[in-house]
């Protein structure tokens, strides 16, 4: 059965009243539990009449749509043929809801008015681990970046037409390998796309979509990027790999990477790493089982939210601060840290 | 003759007769009213001449008459209380210092309790509540002291600040609440400052005065311990009257720079506690110490090494009074190079209480703040040559605050003296000490703020439990853990079992038996080779485990191996501490009882949790509720399983080895010479061996060895080995049973209870003189106990 969360007690770890003048880390505020797999994809959107939702992709396959009402699950969509869902995104019309799995499948399902069937889908060429990205073009124009044929290639379609608009392809000697990463972005002031990309190399580049060229690219990681994190209004971002360090970069003018700084992780490996839409703090999901919370501005670490017995896949946060963390240990934890003033 | 001297005294004359002959009330009264004419306060006054004539030569005959006549009788002569009012107005009006002592005087020589004395008391109060204080003070001070006047001061001094003593005395339980010296004193601060004030006022109109009898009298009033109440009043004024005014801040001066030698320790002691900073402090001296030799004493010597009583505080208000002034700055330096000699100094160390060195070393901390680069520079290798030598002689000691003092000074000064070098940085748990001193250490321009410090600063959350994530290459055999720890290059299987291994141990005794001197030996010289997280207690841990499961062997192994060649110190303390773990594990009790269930659950054992049958479990519910129980408690609860100390059989080897050698020294080792470390270790371990075999058939003759081991060692000059051995010998008093102490150890008990008495008045370390006092009192129950006993 599915055994939805009232507010859990956190290991004794967390309990352990600490020496020092700093207070003990909170529990979660609840616990979702019933994905009956691996969580590797979370998202927060709102559903009909403005209830807050909260998405999470499984690893067999299983989209599940939590109320964070009830705390319950109202509906697992089953799309991608038992495979794992590694990427949520929800575009505002309908609501349209995109999910990635490792089928090679990008589903596009319909969930107005509690329907929850896919309307459309994009075939992908490429089965690793890169998730994709998407960028509202215009009202009714998305633009989506997912890895393409060529193992080094990013392909960027246009939504709904799902028409190729650009395959980026970085030049022959470069050797970056796959991308692992993506990031589109437009900056308010130029009309032009942009993408951030990680590489498995380590590298991070930075593209000019519609020139289909590398503005600028710079090496922060001696291992592969696993995700980054970008923060417009300061034009800085955050990189975490499969190393101990996360590395902080900004893009002077726009156009040119430069790594601002490195942070020193305790334990090596990081999943996902998410900057709050308030741009007050940054959490990352860790390899170590941790979810680590940092000041964005300085960097500062804040917390570390040991709850988790397994990888922690991916984290989100709403509008409101919610920060949920998904788990191979198959639970969802959402935590309620510095609410937002 | 002086023609109005004469006239005066022919009048006065004529006046004392009629006092003292008649009963007519009127009479008496034209008689007083005409003396008040030299007085000056009524309408018809004399001429000035035969007034000063008449305050000078016959006020206090006068006075004196006026006491003589003091009566309830004569008092009533007029109704009203006329003539009282009128022979108070003498005393209250009249020249002020006289009066004073005329009423003291009669106070004195009033027989107690009498009406006069109440009289007189009361009199005295309304001249307090006045504001005649002041007038006396005042006097003294516009006229220049004379022979015989210094003997008047003198009197006045004494009677003036003795006052609260003198009526106590006097009155006794009758005495009035403005003779309480918390009531007496402020007044007379304000008294002071009043005077004071008349003097500004006076230097202001050009007229020459003295300060010199009100510094008296603020010196004796220090002196009599009443800083606090004196100085509370004057300092909060004086603060506020010489901010920005230069006469009142000489006058300041003058006041502390006359004070006698003999007084200006207290009055500078209570000027450093009352005054709120250095700042006020440094008003309300001025250059004092460069201009008094005893001030300066007082300051740079006394307040910091004859004494440590200063709280913070002053002391920051001290030493930065020195730092406020250029003239003052080498006082400081020298201050400083003084405070570093002692810190130091290794004799120092080893003599003074710890608090001593504790105040040391914060007033070190201070001076460093004070000081400047160039400052530092100038005498940089004198400085460093004691501070070197210093932390050489702390890191040395083998009590731990002091080797931390040694540390915390050792960065801090480093970092000053030698700031272009790489910093020193020791190792040292952080606590309330260390977090005081380092906070002193920070110099003072530097306390603006924080400057990054946004509104939106986010507050952390404890992150204390955060570290490094376990790896899943544990060992699940003892066996295995031993071979990984010994040949394993892959580290993380290495840390798994070092982890590992002390549950391994626990659970399979049998296992770990046959291993267990290999074990033993690995532990033993084990390093660490990479950077583990509290490897010492895991190491420490494992080891202990295997002690106790194999005691005999492995104990014999470990205290042979103390005295053994090519062990470095720390694997020696190693090798005590687990000694002492292990039996403190042996001898716990209860242990075998656990033991045993664990083994085999036998008839006899205790149910517990999911062990117990289910069957069982309901039949005992059941017969718990059909059996009425007439014992409230004792049933229910089940008292703890008795059994035989397992530390019994195997307490001689942990103990007897470990005395065997320690007075043959080894290349490397030597315990009676460099290495009183360890010895302190020894008999700490020694002790809690013996406390631990209480119980046991071998702790008579480990009581007698120890108790040897103690008188060879009794006179040690360090502080931590007498407080091993006096703790051993509280050890041997608690654990060998009285009849036997008696009966074997007589002897080495009387001879250790005067060594103990000895220690307990003599010694410098305070943990020391404790100890002993505690062995004494054990000393002295047992005699208690053997004596009802031995008595017929």
């Amino acid at each position: 059965m599915a055994q939805a969360g009232t507010t859990h007690p956190g290991p004794c770890q967390m309990m352990r009243t600490c020496e020092h003048m700093a207070a003990p880390v909170p529990n979660p505020q609840f616990v979702l539990r019933g994905a009956r797999s691996a969580v590797h994809a979370l998202h927060f959107c709102h559903g009909a009449q403005g209830h807050p939702l909260l998405l999470s992709g499984s690893l067999r396959g299983l989209v599940h749509v939590w109320s964070l009402q009830t705390r319950r699950p109202l509906a697992a969509l089953d799309g991608h043929g038992g495979q794992c869902v590694t990427w949520l995104h929800t575009l505002p019309q309908g609501p349209q809801l995109l999910s990635q799995g490792r089928d090679l499948q990008l589903c596009v399902w319909d969930l107005a008015e509690g329907r929850n069937a896919v309307v459309d889908a994009v075939h992908l060429e490429s089965v690793g681990f890169c998730r994709a990205s998407v960028l509202a073009e215009g009202p009714q124009r998305w633009m989506l970046a997912v890895p393409g044929r060529g193992s080094d290639e990013v392909q960027v379609l246009e939504l709904p037409s799902k028409t190729s608009v650009s395959c980026l392809k970085p030049e022959a000697g470069a050797r970056l390998g796959m991308p692992m990463c993506l990031q589109l972005w437009q900056a308010e002031s130029s009309p032009r796309p942009l993408l951030l990309a990680g590489y498995e190399d380590g590298s991070l580049a930075l593209w000019d979509v519609s020139a289909r060229k590398v503005c600028s690219r710079v090496a922060c990681h001696s291992e592969p990027v696993m995700a980054l994190a970008l923060d417009p209004r300061r034009a800085r971002g955050v990189s975490g790999s499969a190393e101990k360090v996360l590395a902080v970069w900004s893009l002077e003018g726009q156009q040119a990477l430069q790594v601002r700084g490195t942070h020193e992780l305790i334990n090596p490996g990081i999943a996902d790493l998410k900057i709050r839409p308030d741009s007050k703090i940054l959490a990352t999901a860790g390899w170590d089982h941790r979810v680590r919370v940092f000041q964005w501005r300085t960097m500062k670490p804040l917390a570390m939210l040991a709850f988790h017995s397994a990888t922690v896949h991916c984290v989100a946060f709403n509008t409101t601060g919610l920060l949920a963390a998904g788990s191979g240990d198959q639970r969802i934890s959402v935590w309620s840290l510095y609410p937002p003033t | 003759m002086d023609p109005v001297a004469s006239a005066v005294r022919l009048a006065v004359q004529e006046a004392v007769h009629i006092l003292s002959s008649s009963e007519d009330g009127g009479h008496i009264i034209s008689t007083l009213q005409s003396l008040r004419r030299y007085l000056g306060e009524t309408e018809t006054q004399a001429p000035p001449e035969e007034q000063e004539e008449f305050s000078r030569t016959h006020f206090s005959t006068i006075l004196r008459c006026l006491v003589g006549k003091l009566s309830p009788d004569w008092l009533d002569l007029l109704p009203d209380g006329q003539l009282e009012e009128l022979w108070a107005s003498f005393f209250l009006e009249g020249p002020a210092d006289q009066a004073f002592l005329v009423l003291m005087e009669s106070i004195e020589g009033a027989a107690s309790p009498s009406f006069r004395l109440m009289k007189m008391a009361r009199l005295l109060a309304r001249f307090l509540s006045a504001g005649r204080m002041a007038a006396v003070m005042e006097g003294q001070c516009g006229q220049q002291a004379g022979p015989a006047s210094r003997l008047l001061q003198e009197t006045l001094l004494t009677r003036v600040v003795g006052l609260p003593d003198h009526l106590g005395n006097r009155l006794q339980r009758e005495t009035l609440a403005a003779f309480f010296p918390q009531n007496y004193f402020p007044l007379l601060g304000e008294e002071v400052l009043r005077v004071l004030q008349a003097v500004v006022d006076s230097l202001r109109g050009g007229l020459d005065c003295s300060v010199s009898f009100l510094s008296q009298v603020l010196g004796k009033a220090c002196v009599h311990g009443r800083q606090k109440e004196i100085l509370g009043v004057l300092v909060p004024r004086l603060t506020v009257l010489t901010q920005g005014n230069c006469l009142w801040q000489r006058v300041c001066w003058r006041l502390v720079e006359c004070v006698p030698d003999r007084a200006m320790e207290a009055v500078l002691k209570g000027l450093v506690e009352a005054a709120p900073g250095p700042e006020v402090l440094s008003r309300l001296l001025g250059n004092l110490v460069t201009k008094s030799k005893k001030a300066q004493f007082v300051m740079t010597q006394k307040l910091l090494f004859l004494q440590y009583s200063c709280s913070m505080p002053m002391l920051q208000s001290l030493l930065g009074y020195l730092a406020m002034d250029s003239q003052r700055r080498p006082l400081l330096v020298q201050a400083l190079k003084e405070l570093l000699e002692t810190w130091g100094s290794s004799s120092a160390i080893r003599h003074t209480p710890l608090e001593q060195q504790r105040y040391v070393s914060k007033a070190l901390l201070i001076c460093l703040t004070h000081l400047g680069e160039a400052e530092l520079r100038a005498s940089r290798d004198e400085l460093l040559a004691s501070l070197m030598e210093g932390v050489k002689s702390r890191l040395d000691s083998s009590l731990p605050p002091v080797r931390r003092l040694g540390m915390i000074v050792a960065e801090v000064a480093s970092a000053r003296l030698h700031p272009e070098g790489p910093p020193l940085k020791f190792q040292y748990e952080e606590d309330e000490l260390t977090r005081e001193m380092l906070a002193l250490a920070v110099p003072w321009p530097a306390a603006d703020g924080p400057s990054e410090a946004g509104d939106d600063e986010l507050v952390p959350y404890d992150m204390s439990g955060d570290g490094e994530q376990r790896g899943s290459k544990t060992p699940a055999y003892v066996r295995d853990c031993l071979e990984a720890l010994t040949a394993s290059e892959d580290w993380e299987r290495w840390e798994a079992a070092l982890r590992a291994l002390e549950g391994l141990v626990l659970k399979s005794p049998a296992a770990t038996r046959e291993v267990s001197l290999e074990l033993a030996k690995v532990l033993l010289h084990l390093e660490e080779k990479t950077a583990v997280a509290g490897f010492e207690r895991l190491r420490q841990r494992a080891l202990v485990a295997v002690t106790v499961t194999d005691p005999a062997r492995v104990a014999e192994y470990l205290a042979v191996q103390f005295y053994a060649l090519n062990y470095s110190l720390r694997q020696r303390m190693d090798i005590l501490d687990v000694l002492a773990l292990a039996a403190q594990e042996l001898s716990r009790p209860g242990r075998l009882g656990r033991a045993a269930q664990r083994g085999s659950p036998g008839p006899g054992s205790q149910p517990s949790g999911a062990a117990v049958p289910a069957w069982k479990a309901v039949v005992e519910e059941r017969v718990r509720c059909k059996t009425r129980r007439f014992c409230k408690q004792g049933s229910t609860g089940r008292a703890a399983a008795a059994g035989p100390n397992e530390f019994n059989a195997v307490a001689g080897y942990f103990f007897f080895p470990l005395l065997q050698r320690f007075d043959r020294p080894v290349v490397t080792f030597d315990l009676l010479g460099d290495d009183q470390l360890v010895l302190g270790r020894l008999a700490h371990t020694l002790g809690a061996l013996m406390y631990l075999a209480v119980n046991t058939a071998v702790a008579v003759p480990m009581g007698k060895a120890l108790l040897e081991f103690v008188w060879a060692l009794r006179f040690h000059g360090d502080a931590y080995v007498r407080r091993g051995l006096l703790s051993a010998v509280s050890s041997v008093l608690l654990s060998v049973p009285a009849e036997w102490l008696l009966a074997d150890l007589l002897d080495e008990l009387l001879e250790a209870r005067s060594w103990l008495a000895d220690v307990a008045e003599q010694d410098a370390d305070e943990d020391c003189r404790l100890l002993a006092v505690k062995a004494l009192l054990l000393l002295e129950k047992l005699r208690d106990r053997l004596l009802p006993l031995s008595s017929p």
